[in-house]
């Protein structure tokens, strides 16, 4: 047994106690295992993601559902998506500028390359609330509804002509509107945001009860454009319009190859439940990681880390949980984005 | 506070810490007063003092203790002596005791309360925050050699959350649609749906923040646990050096660090099903013959994310008993653990293969049978560092003088539940096995045996040792004997016989068996079960009262190291002050047990490796 001693003792004592093994201060380890264990809360979520979406038969693709972007940019796929990881990847570059004029102690560069970080920060909240405006209130995609899908067999998209010559019957559209007694510039201001004037009837199959199951529309874009006419094949991606004047999804109907006519259906509801669940837990760690950088570059201005005997350790603390919500970015990104 | 340097300088042991300690010039710092023991709030309330904490843990964890047993009893009652009048419960449980022309029966609902309840404070308050939340506390900084905790402030705000959990799930119990009654579990979809019962609208939303609080709390306790173990190790105490009581704690801190996480992740995600409306664990439910329109998600992924924490969970349990026992044994035996490296080559396979062995509570929930083969085998193997464990305690005690008090004889009683509780646990890791025996009493009794009452005696034998230090007076002998004989055959006979109607096939979580031919005919072991039940619930009152009587009246401790332990904690005065030792801090020449060598009793850890003295470790 005197050997192993001997063995121990060559290994620079670094585990003999009275020291740190990992040449770390405590606060920089309890950061690395409070990360370690956030890392186990979003592999939980991801573990969901994965087992829900391949226990789907169908789920929407990335590239066309991401594929607006401000500015009117429309059939970008993932244009605006890049950009936001960009910049956070960029801020976590200006981050590790940060750390280094922090061992250099240089409290103007640590400021500068601080308040840097937290601009990327808010760029990237701030685009992320877009994105989440532009699904919830333009497309329409909820926690409880997706109307993003891909088409299980292949069609044609009929007009209402179409529809009336095979037995179904025309009915108008009640204003939602009118019937809750809003005044009418108010429509026309929502109308307007929603930029659609989709037409204002559907159609339902002889004798069938009028509920929202049973309801068919002409297949409609945005712009209110008509798409009868447009065929498709099967796996093919689709938007169930919502009329931003009706209130209503218009779940377009189509024609099949064997003559027959069936509707669009809903996309998995897990898919938005997921996308904002996980995005927005994501987006409240950058969110908190923005409070942290900002009260760290306040207290780096005020010339606390000058004093202290570890300097501006805070700032590689910081550092750590800015990379580490980044690194996880880089996972949602793949999962959501690009897989 | 009340020992002067000058005093206590004289002792050997500080003699021994000022010659070979080492210096951190911890008490040049304090200038002014002392921020951790001035002042009532600082001292006994908001406390940052590691062994304050340890005691706040213990206590809170104690008051849970006492109201998880009485909502057993009731239940059990219940159980045993359904046809009798509950009546006389009415002053205590209001409208959940249903009188019909004056005979008094409990309202279904509040029996599954009372059985979820039990089973979560249990758990997670009792076993989880009350073992290793009062242990780790006490002892990390004492047997490493360290002031306190690396954060005590964090240290502080884990207590802290425990108790807003605690306070949480409290206030559950008086909701007038009454606290959550799914199970303990809380599997969806009668936790996902608020209008699934009573218990599972405001009852379940509480039950679910009351136990993210819980989380925040082991995480917040685990980092500080991890890190102190790591990092504030004394002067020459590597990791071979530890106690095993150390050990068990950083490994249980690490478990509890990768696998609650993953249940909040799932707790989330349930808060969002119940309050959003989404659809995760949700496929295809009706609900009064009422289709709802919530489809897609799976309640099996609710299954897995739980036993991902459910199962690590009970080793997060079993382990801090497991070191207990181990350095209570070793030191009442006065013989050196038997097979130290072993012992914690076994903790950590347990702790890894903890890991792998969850979806073992789910073969009967739509898993693959070819995954179940997996999980059967990794759950066959822990029976390995297991049994190691049993041996090496057992070689231990074999053949020595064994000193039988009510700590050691805890520690005796604990690796007697282990057995029996671990061997009925290989038959349920069985696919095959577990198909007929699942969800019977059989289940019940190898989880009460095995971590529910095991993990008890090992938190008891803790108590018992350690009381002296927490108090400087110690708990009553006699009385703790007492306790000790009442609960070891209280509990094996009130789990002995559900073993046995749980092979006949008797289903848990039922309310009353009378329309059961096959089981109305176990009135009678019922009864027998429901009496033993409350006579081993009186025997723990017994120790309810030693406790705290004890705290003012007991004997009092007049040396430091009553045990004759060759441990750190031993080594600070009686009333340590906020810093543990008064001095220097002690530095390590030697591994945790040194007993019965060299013709000496014990030789302290502190105490230099002599020249003609063979260091059989280190």
């Amino acid at each position: 047994m005197a050997t192993d001693s001997g063995v121990v003792n060559t290994q620079e004592n670094l585990w003999e106690g009275g020291k740190s093994p990992f040449k770390a201060s405590y606060g920089k380890l309890m950061m690395w295992y409070f990360l370690l264990s956030d890392a186990f809360t979003f592999a939980g979520f991801l573990i969901a993601y994965g087992a829900l979406r391949f226990s789907s038969d169908i789920w929407p693709t990335p590239d066309f559902v991401f594929s607006t972007a401000p500015f009117g940019i429309e059939k970008a796929p993932l244009i605006f998506v890049t950009f936001m990881t960009f910049v956070l990847i960029a801020s976590s570059v200006t981050m590790v500028r940060a750390v280094q004029e922090g061992q250099q102690e240089n409290k103007k560069g640590v400021v500068f390359w601080l308040f840097m970080t937290i601009i990327g920060g808010l760029v990237f909240l701030g685009s992320q609330a877009w994105e989440w405006t532009n699904l919830i209130a333009t497309e329409g995609v909820t926690v409880t509804t997706n109307p993003f899908s891909r088409h299980t067999e292949a069609g044609t998209y009929v007009s209402g002509e179409e529809l009336l010559a095979s037995g179904f019957v025309e009915v108008p559209v009640v204003h939602e509107a009118e019937a809750h007694g809003v005044a009418e510039h108010d429509t026309h201001a929502d109308a307007g945001h929603g930029e659609t004037t989709a037409p204002a009837v559907y159609y339902l199959p002889q004798g069938a009860a009028d509920i929202p199951e049973n309801r068919y529309f002409v297949k409609a874009d945005h712009h209110g454009e008509i798409k009868a006419g447009e065929s498709f094949e099967k796996g093919d991606n689709y938007l169930i319009t919502y009329n931003h004047h009706t209130h209503l999804y218009e779940t377009a109907a189509y024609k099949t190859a064997d003559g027959r006519i069936a509707k669009e259906a809903f996309g998995p509801k897990t898919f938005g439940a997921l996308f904002f669940f996980i995005t927005g837990f994501h987006g409240f760690h950058v969110f908190s990681g923005v409070l942290f950088l900002l009260i760290i570059a306040i207290n780096a201005m005020s010339g606390l880390y000058v004093e202290r005997r570890n300097g501006y350790e805070m700032v590689e603390k910081v550092g750590l949980y800015w990379h580490f919500v980044d690194l996880v970015w880089v996972f949602v990104f793949l999962v959501f984005y690009l897989l | 506070m009340a020992t002067t340097t000058q005093e206590v300088s004289k002792h050997p042991v500080d003699l021994l810490i000022e010659e070979y300690g080492y210096d951190d010039h911890f008490h040049e710092h304090e200038h002014g007063g002392d921020k951790y023991q001035s002042g009532f709030i600082q001292k006994y309330i908001f406390s940052q003092d590691h062994k304050m904490i340890a005691r706040q843990f213990l206590i809170t964890g104690m008051i849970w203790g006492i109201l998880g047993g009485l909502m057993s009893l009731i239940f059990r009652l219940q159980l045993g002596f359904p046809e009798e009048s509950m009546a006389w419960l009415k002053p205590l449980l209001g409208k959940w005791i249903i009188i019909n022309d004056g005979v008094g029966t409990l309202d279904p609902e509040f029996y599954y309360a009372l059985v979820t309840i039990h089973g979560t404070v249990i758990v997670f308050f009792v076993l989880t925050a009350g073992l290793s939340g009062t242990f780790s506390n006490l002892l990390i900084p004492l047997q490493v050699g360290a002031r306190d905790m690396a954060s005590p402030f964090l240290n502080m705000l884990s207590y802290w959350f425990f108790f807003l959990a605690s306070v949480v799930m409290f206030f559950s119990l008086f909701l007038s649609t009454g606290p959550f009654a799914g199970g303990w579990v809380a599997y969806p979809p009668l936790s996902a749906l608020p209008q699934a019962s009573s218990g599972s609208g405001a009852g379940m939303t509480l039950w679910l923040i009351s136990l993210v609080f819980f989380v925040v709390s082991v995480l917040l306790g685990g980092i500080n646990y991890i890190t102190t173990v790591l990092n504030l190790r004394t002067k020459g105490m590597n990791m071979w050096r530890l106690p095993l009581t150390i050990w068990s704690f950083f490994i249980t801190a690490i478990i509890g660090l990768l696998s609650f996480p993953v249940v909040a992740a799932g707790f989330f995600l349930l808060m969002f099903d119940r309050m959003l409306g989404t659809s995760f664990y949700l496929n295809e439910i009706f609900i009064n013959g009422q289709a709802l329109d919530r489809v897609g998600g799976s309640p099996v992924l609710y299954q897995h994310l739980f036993w991902f924490l459910g199962h690590p969970e009970v080793y997060i349990i079993i382990l801090p008993a497991m070191g207990i026992v181990s350095e209570v044994m070793s030191t009442h035996a006065r013989k050196p653990i038997f097979g130290y490296k072993a012992m914690v080559y076994s903790i950590a396979s347990i702790a890894f293969l903890s890991f792998l062995v969850w979806a073992h509570h789910m073969y009967v929930a739509g898993i693959n049978p070819f995954i179940a083969n997996f999980f059967i085998v990794f759950t066959l193997i822990i029976a390995v560092p297991s049994a190691i464990k049993v041996f090496n305690w057992i070689t231990t005690i074999y053949g020595s003088s064994y000193r039988f008090n009510a700590a050691s004889l805890f520690a005796v009683g604990f690796v007697s539940m282990f057995i029996s509780g671990g061997l009925t646990g290989i038959f349920l890791g069985n696919a095959v096995l577990d198909i007929p025996l699942h969800d019977t009493y059989f289940v019940v009794a190898h989880f009460h045996v095995v971590m529910g009452v095991a993990a008890f005696f090992g938190m008891f034998a803790g108590i018992y040792h350690w009381y002296p230090k927490m108090y400087g007076r110690f708990l009553d002998e006699s009385l703790g004997k007492l306790h000790f004989w009442g609960t070891l055959i209280g509990a094996y006979a009130v789990f002995m016989p559900m073993h046995y109607i749980g092979m006949a096939g008797v289903p848990r979580r039922y309310y009353k068996f009378d329309s059961f031919d096959a089981f109305s005919q176990f009135a009678g072991v019922n009864k027998f079960i429901t009496i033993a039940a409350i006579i081993t619930f009186v025997f723990q009152l017994i120790f309810v009262i030693n406790f705290f009587y004890s705290i003012w009246k007991g004997r009092k401790m007049k040396t430091r190291n009553p045990w004759g332990s060759t441990t750190l904690e031993w080594t600070t005065p009686i009333h340590a002050g906020h810093g543990n030792w008064p001095g220097k801090l002690p530095a390590v020449q030697r591994w945790a047990y040194d007993y019965s060598k060299n013709g000496r009793d014990f030789i302290p850890q502190i105490e230099p490796v002599g020249e003609d003295e063979k260091d059989d470790f280190h």
